[in-house]
């Protein structure tokens, strides 16, 4: 166990959160502004991944793919909110699970229909592949390098768009009081539209950056979805800042559980029972964390009223 | 009643196949009528019932396979061999997924509404990872039993009499259920439901209800997974994941949440449906997700509520 492997698996998990962030700011913004549960934001992720794949696979260009996948993702979520997801809005929860839940259902046999069951694959660009040597002289591939960067800057992106832009205080208004800003003459509906198409357009991007590493395949979004509501229980529902603290938790808890558990029980018990009890309780240590985070914030770290 | 018409008209012309996907109905309503307590009186949205309905499946495959295997399963304080009887593994499943829903219902319902969706299904999905990665018992490939449990006094191997198993525990379970929600406790469920301040005014803790409900409902739900489990003779982590949460929810809504037969109805809809869209087309869920929406945008209150023409007062 050297410094360099821990370090690989910091930058891994890094990766892993950063890509979480993505997801879970779409899913807390549509939350914390229209006070919707979005279960098919895990289908955003998959069209994006699809449409990447699909661009790719014309064009060969990356760069266009990743374009492909923004486009779509957006595109499917603004025509989702017009025909469905605006007339949930002021419905109980258990009406916009049972709604969301079946627009997975019409998603995913749509896509299996369109592309068929076998996964596709998308190719790390030639100017993005292979290692890159970081000061300390660590290995690392460039693709997840980039990975980080992009989500980063797009991060940033998201809080300059809130915090300094009209649309941003629009936003921040909407979460706060919906009636009185549709009283002072901004188009609620449209600003709806817009914001659940931004959260999909970056549960998209996601889809594609990750389509990368990983194959391309329907139901490839339903677990980056469900640790994307940890994330955001954790971090506190509409909390953007709660999204990004929560979702590098997640992803480096995840990550370094999974890499350091086994070889942790392994200097205490035979090897064999080390590994499987270790995989275990790495893959429930996340939610292990959520528990503890509940136990002590109910309504998550950044989270004031639920 | 047409649930118990068609397995015996079935029986008559020995159409083995008809029997086997009644039962399917009839277990499936179970674990609906299990989660139509917490949904439908006490106004809980878990999505994580298919963590209880899966412990019901491995608490079954667990004992089922140590009796099959002639391994104990603990040799202390008593030997213990597992067992392959019916009524013990049905004890076994209530009270192993009664504990869990006490542990997950005790920390999901320090918070509400959206958050508590969220976590339920969490810990269901907590649940699905372990069993995927418990190699004991079969890991993600699961675990076969090669012969159904036996119970005194019924040949369970004959479908028509398994079926009629279960059948008689829906039966009783209705009963208990339309038990409950008559009782005192179940009225201030309702009402703790509708109106927590006002249960809390007048001297009643609206927690301990809701645990009591949550407990109640997954131990129900438990019982529903250990009979499935059976009827396959198989379990795997599919039963602990969240499309199965999914679709108890969807017999419970399709056929009218809150409502005593809502399941029942539910349930039996939802596997015609799937046996009949599913003939027809490969991507049936398409359809099934249509109808769905539909339900959801146009038609609340269920397809009993549809029937009768007024809804039901929930909320």
């Amino acid at each position: 166990m050297s410094l360099i492997l821990i370090l690989e698996q910091v930058l891994n998990g890094l990766q892993f959160g950063v890509m979480l962030f993505l997801m879970a700011a779409g899913l807390t913004l549509v939350f914390g502004v229209m006070g919707l549960i979005n279960l098919a934001h895990g289908a955003l992720y998959m069209v994006g991944a699809f449409a990447a794949a699909a661009v790719a696979g014309w064009t060969g260009s990356f760069v266009l793919a990743l374009m492909a996948s923004l486009a779509a993702a957006a595109a499917a979520g603004a025509l989702v909110e017009v025909t469905v997801i605006r007339r949930l809005y002021d419905r109980d929860h258990l009406d916009q699970v049972l709604a969301t839940f079946a627009l997975i259902l019409i998603f995913s046999e749509g896509t299996r229909w369109l592309f068929g069951s076998f996964p596709l694959f998308l190719d790390v660009p030639s100017y993005l592949s292979g290692p890159v040597t970081l000061p300390g002289g660590i290995q690392y591939p460039l693709y997840r390098l980039a990975i980080i960067v992009i989500g980063l800057v797009v991060g940033a992106g998201l809080f300059w768009l809130i915090a300094r832009t009209r649309i941003g205080v629009q936003i921040r208004a909407g979460e706060a009081d919906r009636e009185m800003i549709a009283a002072l003459g901004v188009d609620i509906s449209k600003l709806y539209t817009l914001v659940f198409a931004l959260g999909a357009a970056l549960a998209g991007l996601a889809g594609a950056l990750v389509g990368a590493i990983q194959s391309v395949q329907v139901g490839m979004g339903e677990p980056v979805l469900i640790l994307a509501f940890v994330v955001i229980v954790i971090g506190g529902i509409g909390s953007i800042k709660g999204a990004l603290v929560g979702a590098l938790l997640v992803g480096l808890t995840d990550t370094l559980g999974g890499v350091f558990l086994p070889r942790l029980f392994a200097l205490m018990m035979e090897p064999a029972s080390a590994a499987s009890f270790g995989a275990s309780l790495a893959s429930m240590l996340i939610y292990i964390l959520m528990a503890a985070v509940l136990l002590v914030r109910p309504s998550g770290l950044f989270g004031g009223s639920a | 009643m047409a649930l118990l018409l068609v397995p015996l008209m079935a029986w008559k012309m020995d159409e083995p196949f008809l029997i086997t996907l009644a039962t399917k109905v009839t277990i499936l309503a179970l674990a609906g009528v299990g989660l139509n307590i917490a949904l439908g009186l006490g106004g809980l949205v878990s999505l994580g019932h298919a963590a209880f309905f899966g412990i019901g499946g491995y608490a079954m495959g667990i004992l089922a396979s140590h009796a099959q295997n002639y391994e104990p399963l603990f040799s202390w304080p008593f030997l213990f061999e597992g067992s392959n009887q019916m009524p013990l593994i049905w004890l076994v499943a209530v009270l192993a997924s009664a504990a869990a829903a006490l542990v997950i219902g005790a920390l999901s319902l320090r918070t509400s509404g959206v958050y508590f969706i969220m976590i339920t299904l969490a810990f269901g999905q907590m649940l699905y990872y372990f069993t995927i990665s418990w190699s004991a018992y079969g890991g993600e490939d699961g675990l076969s039993i090669w012969v159904r449990n036996e119970m005194p006094g019924v040949n369970t191997l004959d479908p028509i009499q398994f079926f009629a198993v279960t059948f008689v525990i829906l039966c009783l379970t209705l009963w208990f259920a339309a038990r409950v929600a008559q009782s005192a406790f179940g009225l201030a469920l309702s009402a703790a439901r509708q109106s927590e301040e006002r249960v809390e005014t007048v001297g009643l803790a609206p927690f301990k209800l809701r645990l009591i409900a949550f407990v109640i409902s997954g131990a129900i739900t438990g019982l529903a997974g250990a009979l499935f489990a059976d009827l396959n003779r198989f379990v795997s982590p599919t039963m602990l994941s969240w499309h199965t949460s999914g679709e108890i929810m969807i017999f419970v809504i399709l056929g009218g949440v809150g409502r005593l037969y809502g399941p029942v109805v539910g349930a039996a809809v939802y596997i015609l449906l799937e046996h009949l869209l599913g003939g027809i087309s490969e991507y049936w869920q398409i359809f099934l997700g249509l109808l769905l929406l539909g339900m959801v945008l146009f038609a609340r209150g269920g397809l009993i509520g549809a029937l009768l023409g007024r809804e039901v007062a929930h909320d």
